[in-house]
């Protein structure tokens, strides 16, 4: 199973660039979502006049379901400059596949919590690291599609496109740095060293205690 | 002796490769070194190559430094976490190992323990990072460091003839970033591509070791091929080794190729890397051939 938390505001604000449009997904908000805090933020950016839209549903992991939600705001995002989601690791990635010219933003990092989660196997998996990467990698997770993890990008072992570990899989940073390239962001990997915190137990403390 | 100080004098740095043998003798390795490797500036003693289990790399350093060596230590991320990577790091810095080559490593599955946990807690970058934090006299926790910080000739490894070069020149980048003072690369055997990455790399102002492998045999070549990321043998020199089957296994089209691609590369390199794969002893005819 899983929670989200939102990220701190700063975090949010530094990739919320120009026109934004919203996507809430609380398909599994009955575990652990930071549904008032999402509200008062976006009540804020709306506000600021930040705000080109706003679509709260379910499940966007499914891809179908996406689409078919996705349908009545083409307009709204085609104006935007961001896509920002408030949702677990899956649901950014998979609106980064769905919307691919768009730069598409995580408001949350993404928590384990024990059990399972009842969804269907998917094509994007989130490592629920607690500090999601999706916004320096153009909505592809470094966790769970590189083999060894990597958050600082690709090792030396990508042959014609494929990872070297499992000729089957595509190279993760390969299929970030091309993505990056197309939205025309590959300055976003010129960022400081990252190095991942595995302490993220405290964040989810809180929870099980409440429960 | 920091490869870094060779570098600033302006030398061509000329560095080769030994990898610890599975076991504790390493008396015949020592030996070889010392015949053959004697006349190069340094050398680097691989960490568990190939994820394949072996005598250590610091271990394996400081019994060559005592022969009277330079040896770089090749350090991984796939077998420690931050604290082993540390302490090891300080470990190294006691012993006087002031070369250290940071790398991500390969894969656990790629190698004899396919079984075994990949650590990965830091990559190459944020290794780099760290080290540059100890030489500031801190830990990666924000911690002190009692008396003397280390201080190390930061190495890293780039792959130039990758097939995705652009994402590599940006790791590269990064590696700058954190603190790599050197490079060394993947194995070259087409000049074109390297002289072509030398264009875009120069830009980060640090010095560029070529890598090579020298061609064993045809049937090197092809594994090579299908196997190894970031290195291709084109056809024709393939064909080259075909042509004098006894020349080959001698080791004479070998050299012959390596020591043209040496050449050919040397106005765009600040020095070349040699990894021989157990061809110690041809080394002195390799760096006969190609002049240095």
């Amino acid at each position: 199973m899983l929670m989200t938390k939102m990220k701190a505001k700063e975090a949010i604000a530094s990739v919320a660039d120009g026109k934004v449009f919203i996507i809430n997904c609380h398909g599994c908000k009955e575990i652990g979502f930071p549904e008032e805090e999402a509200k008062e933020l976006q009540k804020e950016m709306a506000a600021e006049g930040k705000l080109i839209g706003c679509m709260t549903t379910d499940y966007i992991c499914n891809t179908d379901n996406l689409n078919l939600r996705l349908r009545g705001h083409m307009a709204e995002i085609e104006e935007a400059d961001t896509v920002l989601v408030f949702s677990c690791g899956v649901g950014v990635q998979t609106v980064a596949d769905v919307l691919e010219d768009k730069k598409v933003c995580a408001a949350c990092d993404t928590y384990e919590l024990p059990g399972f989660q009842g969804v269907t196997p998917l094509e994007v998996d989130c490592g629920q690291c607690g500090e999601c990467y999706l916004n320096m990698t153009g909505g592809i997770c470094p966790i769970t599609a590189c083999s060894k993890s990597l958050v600082n990008g690709p090792c030396g072992g990508t042959k014609n496109g494929k990872c070297e570990v499992d000729p089957n899989m595509e190279c993760g940073w390969e299929r970030i740095y091309q993505r990056l390239k197309k939205l025309g962001r590959l300055d976003v990997l010129k960022c400081p060293t990252q190095i991942h915190n595995f302490a993220t137990d405290d964040a989810t403390k809180e929870w099980k205690e409440t429960e | 002796m920091k490869v870094t100080e060779l570098f600033q004098r302006g030398e061509f740095v000329v560095s080769a490769e030994v990898g610890p043998p599975k076991g504790i003798n390493i008396d015949s390795m020592v030996e070889e070194a010392k015949e053959y490797l004697s006349g190069v500036h340094a050398i680097n003693v691989t960490d568990n190559q190939s994820s394949v289990m072996r005598l250590g790399s610091l271990a394996t350093c400081k019994v060559l430094k005592d022969a009277g060596l330079n040896p770089i230590f090749q350090l991984t991320c796939r077998d420690r976490n931050r604290i082993a990577l540390q302490s090891d790091l300080l470990s190294a810095a006691m012993l006087g190992i002031d070369n250290v080559l940071a790398l991500t490593g390969d894969h656990t599955k790629m190698g004899d323990h396919p079984q075994a946990k990949p650590v990965f807690d830091l990559d190459s970058v944020s290794l780099l990072h760290t080290m540059s934090l100890l030489e500031q006299g801190t830990d990666l926790g924000g911690n002190p460091l009692v008396g003397e910080a280390p201080k190390f000739a930061k190495g890293a490894v780039v792959s130039p003839c990758s097939d995705s070069v652009d994402a590599q020149l940006l790791k590269m980048e990064r590696k700058v970033m954190a603190g790599a003072e050197y490079f060394q690369t993947q194995a070259v055997f087409e000049p074109e591509k390297f002289i072509e990455f030398m264009e875009k790399a120069k830009q980060f102002g640090k010095p560029v070791q070529l890598g090579i492998i020298i061609p064993k045999s045809v049937g090197m070549c092809r594994f090579m091929n299908a196997n190894v990321a970031g290195v291709h043998v084109p056809e024709e020199m393939i064909e080259e080794l075909k042509k004098d089957k006894e020349k080959t296994k001698a080791g004479i089209t070998g050299i012959e190729i390596a020591a043209r691609i040496i050449r050919e590369c040397k106005p765009y390199c600040q020095g070349v890397h040699i990894m021989s794969l157990g061809w110690e002893s041809k080394i002195p005819e390799l760096l006969r051939q190609a002049e240095l």
